[in-house]
């Protein structure tokens, strides 16, 4: 690469790297049940709430933290966690003329502004920063439509009856290692109820941020369709630049009934660390959504450019008959970044249908690695299910993985899976280059290409967003 | 517009080119025929600025500038051009995308204006109806599942969209069928303007039959054995390479080329 300058390097920065000021609700650090009874209780639950986390706390302690994916990271000192993490504005705000100006200034410069304006009246926004939620917007016009979406933590104050009835219902607290610490300590994250045949008129998103050091993030989200309803969520992730690894360890339960459609984005973009590796975000996260009725639709689509690990795997339970399950996912490593990411397909139902398109990038030292389940039960006849799996190398140092898993036990499934693996080649930086086109912006237009795919399932905003971030992420992974 | 002296080129210690002395003016159009392996793509590549090469000796001047230190994008930016032997597949990079994008960063280069959307459509549509080319293919992914044909109209398309001062067409003829080769002629044809060089490689003499060559140089072993005027490549066609005065030349490339 033909001599950076200053500009340049500056942009090469994290951009969101940076830390608000803002005083915080003082917690202890650790984990014991008195923690847990203390975040319970910070949040007003009802007993059957306090049971499960304890209850999911008690088995945690049986487990052992999972060791088969693909990457290697220091221990994790549990015990050195702070597990709540809120500013001290009292209680959450009743308006947005409410909310701390200063929250409401770091939001505007992550490009998420909370004020409900025009131009942004296609998206509702949940602002989730640390362990809160600090604001909804557009709530009350959603209400006329039967549309609930509001911070976890008022759900469950006012609409205890959906959160017991589907909680923990895709995925159980038993579920995983990291699903079985979420139940326990989860703090806040958004919750969806589009009722029976509505479609959601505009995208409903949450933006989280973590920004207090030393603390984990635990957000826990739960979106119902119910029958013949439809809905679009997008989530956003950043967080300052810390020296310190960070433990986000979420959890995100999908329900679709009969007939309901729900597409789920991601654009991912925690800290990554440093070139060297130091610091950044842990992103161990059980994501999964179940189709529970005939017909149901469950697409999920994530753009992962950020965290140190990423260690991710929505997945689709396919139950009802007819019901169809997508992922697309875009997942980047860089320097150090390491990724052991795919999908789970659970085909139950009859004539039940699967996609996954899975494109891995790695430059300098990053490790991506693929990792899907495709299971058809003896039930599932006619099954279908179609993967793709693309790498994409950059440099001699980094890595690609694939590791497909295929169980069928219906004679009459079929089941596809392709694979392949690129360098971006010397021959097509050169190609485009003698077309006039600066290196950079060579493998940016050879990236793209590469993610089209999946760019293509993104909401309009979004993929433009996914583009800048792929990249800003990529800046120096050549020359 | 060019002046290439004495150039030395090898790959990996082998050297390729010999000592290449080649001149191109304003508003010529130059041919350079030679045997298979003879180092016509080398030379075409090396021009454009392609790396891994070793230049050993020799300076290429173009439009008064000296051409080698220059990265292969600021060559196109200061418009010069190379129809590949091999063009390049990007999947999933629709053409007019890189179309787009490679004029828009030449024309930004230069300090004009951007051109949208929208002009752009309209420009590259008599482009396209130039070269007898159906707009569909400014939609599909560059060179992406095109027969061999395809690729080389493609070349001219970006070509005529670019509108280089100096355009190196490598073999752009081969494998192409007569209405296609007309077409590439049309392309070509189009460009000529006094302000403007063209250097065809190419093997056969039919496709100067549509573009006829100001001069025609021969390039055997890394050297020009032999320039002559339009004349020269309906001799050769007549009877090979074996006859040239430096068939000694000729004769030391093969042996070269059949030991390891
Ligand atoms: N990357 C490389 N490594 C080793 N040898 C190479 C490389 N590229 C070219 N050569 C050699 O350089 C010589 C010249 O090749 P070049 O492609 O320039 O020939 P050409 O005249 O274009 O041939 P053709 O008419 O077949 O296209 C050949 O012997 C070729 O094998
Ligand atoms: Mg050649």
């Amino acid at each position: 690469m033909s001599n950076p300058d200053l500009q340049q390097q500056i942009e090469r920065e994290y951009r969101w790297g940076f830390v608000t000021d803002i005083e915080q609700e003082p917690f202890p650090q650790g984990l014991d049940e008195a923690v847990i009874r203390r975040i319970s209780a910070q949040k007003g639950e009802p007993a059957f709430l306090l049971e499960w986390r304890l209850k999911a706390y008690r088995h945690w302690l049986t487990l052992r933290e999972p060791t088969w994916a693909t990457v290697t990271h220091p221990p994790i000192d549990y015990q050195g966690i702070q597990y709540y993490a809120a500013p001290r504005s009292g209680n959450r705000p009743k308006s947005l003329a409410e909310v701390d100006p200063q929250l409401l200034a770091t939001y505007e410069k992550l490009g998420i502004p909370l004020q409900e304006r025009e131009a942004l009246a296609g998206i509702a926004v949940d602002a989730v920063f640390d362990s809160v939620s600090v604001a909804t917007t557009f709530k009350d016009k959603l209400e006329t439509l039967g549309i609930l979406f509001c911070s976890f933590s008022e759900a469950v104050r006012e609409h205890p009856e959906l959160v017991r009835q589907y909680l923990g219902s895709v995925v159980p607290y038993s579920d995983n290692y990291f699903a079985c610490l979420n139940a326990a300590v989860f703090s806040d994250g958004s919750f969806v109820y589009v009722p029976k045949g509505v479609r959601c008129p505009m995208e409903l998103s949450t933006y989280f941020r973590i920004n207090a050091s030393n603390t984990g993030q635990f957000e826990r989200t739960l979106v119902i369709a119910d029958v013949g309803a439809s809905v679009s969520y997008l989530e956003g992730c950043t967080a300052p630049r810390r020296d310190e690894n960070q433990l986000h360890a979420a959890v995100v339960e999908l329900i679709a009934l009969k007939d309901a459609r729900i597409k789920y984005s991601t654009v991912q973009n925690w800290y990554p660390g440093d070139a060297e590796g130091q610091g950044g975000i842990y992103n161990f996260v059980t994501k999964r959504g179940d189709c529970r009725g005939e017909r149901a639709h469950i697409s999920w689509t994530q753009v992962e450019t950020g965290s140190a690990i990423t260690w991710k795997y929505p997945g689709c339970i396919l139950r009802g008959d007819g019901s169809v399950g997508e992922f697309y996912s875009v997942a980047l490593t860089h320097h150090r970044q390491q990724a052991d990411t795919g999908s789970k397909m659970i085909h139950i139902g009859r004539d039940t249908r699967s996609t996954i398109v899975s494109k891995g990038i790695s430059a300098g030292h990053g490790s991506n690695a693929y990792r899907g389940l495709v299971k058809v039960l003896a039930g599932a006849e006619g099954a279908r299910n179609h993967t793709r799996c693309d790498s994409l190398l950059m440099g001699p140092d980094c890595a690609a993985h694939t590791y497909p898993y295929i169980e069928v036990k219906n004679p009459s499934a079929r089941v596809e899976h392709e694979a392949s693996a690129s360098r971006i080649g010397e021959d097509q930086l050169f190609y485009l280059r003698s077309r006039g086109l600066g290196e950079e912006d060579a493998i940016n237009l050879i990236v793209n290409g590469f993610c089209k795919e999946v760019f293509k399932e993104l909401p309009m905003e979004f993929a433009v967003e996914a583009q800048k971030l792929l990249a800003v992420s990529l800046e120096g992974a050549v020359g | 517009m060019l002046e290439i002296r004495n150039l030395h080129v090898s790959i990996a210690g082998k050297p390729i080119l010999k000592g290449i002395d080649l001149s191109l003016r304003p508003g010529e159009v130059h041919a350079i025929m030679g045997p298979n392996g003879s180092g016509k793509s080398t030379l075409a590549q090396v021009l454009a600025g392609r790396e891994g090469y070793e230049i050993s000796a020799g300076s290429v001047r173009y439009l008064g500038r000296d051409l080698l230190p220059l990265p292969p994008e600021e060559r196109a930016r200061a418009g010069l051009f190379l129809a590949f032997q091999y063009p390049l597949e990007i999947p999933g990079v629709a053409n007019a995308q890189l179309l787009r994008t490679a004029l828009n960063g030449q024309r930004r280069a230069r300090g004009e204006a951007e051109i949208d959307a929208f002009d752009f459509l309209e420009f590259v549509q008599d482009k396209l109806a130039l070269l007898g080319m159906d707009e569909s293919f400014l939609y599909r992914a560059v060179n992406e599942g095109f027969s061999g044909g395809e690729k080389k109209r493609n070349e001219i398309l970006q070509m005529a969209v670019l509108a280089p001062r100096l355009a190196i067409l490598d073999e752009t003829d081969s494998g192409l069928d007569i209405d296609a080769l007309h077409v590439v002629a049309r392309g070509v044809n189009s460009l000529r303007s006094n302000e403007r060089a063209i250097l065809l490689v190419t093997h056969y003499q039919r496709l100067l039959n549509f573009i006829e060559p100001d001069r025609v140089h021969v390039l055997a072993g890394g050297r020009i054995v032999r320039s002559g005027g339009p004349g020269l490549a309906l001799e050769l066609e007549a009877k090979g390479y074996a006859w040239l005065a430096d068939a000694q030349t000729v004769a030391q490339t093969v042996a070269e080329e059949a030991s390891p």
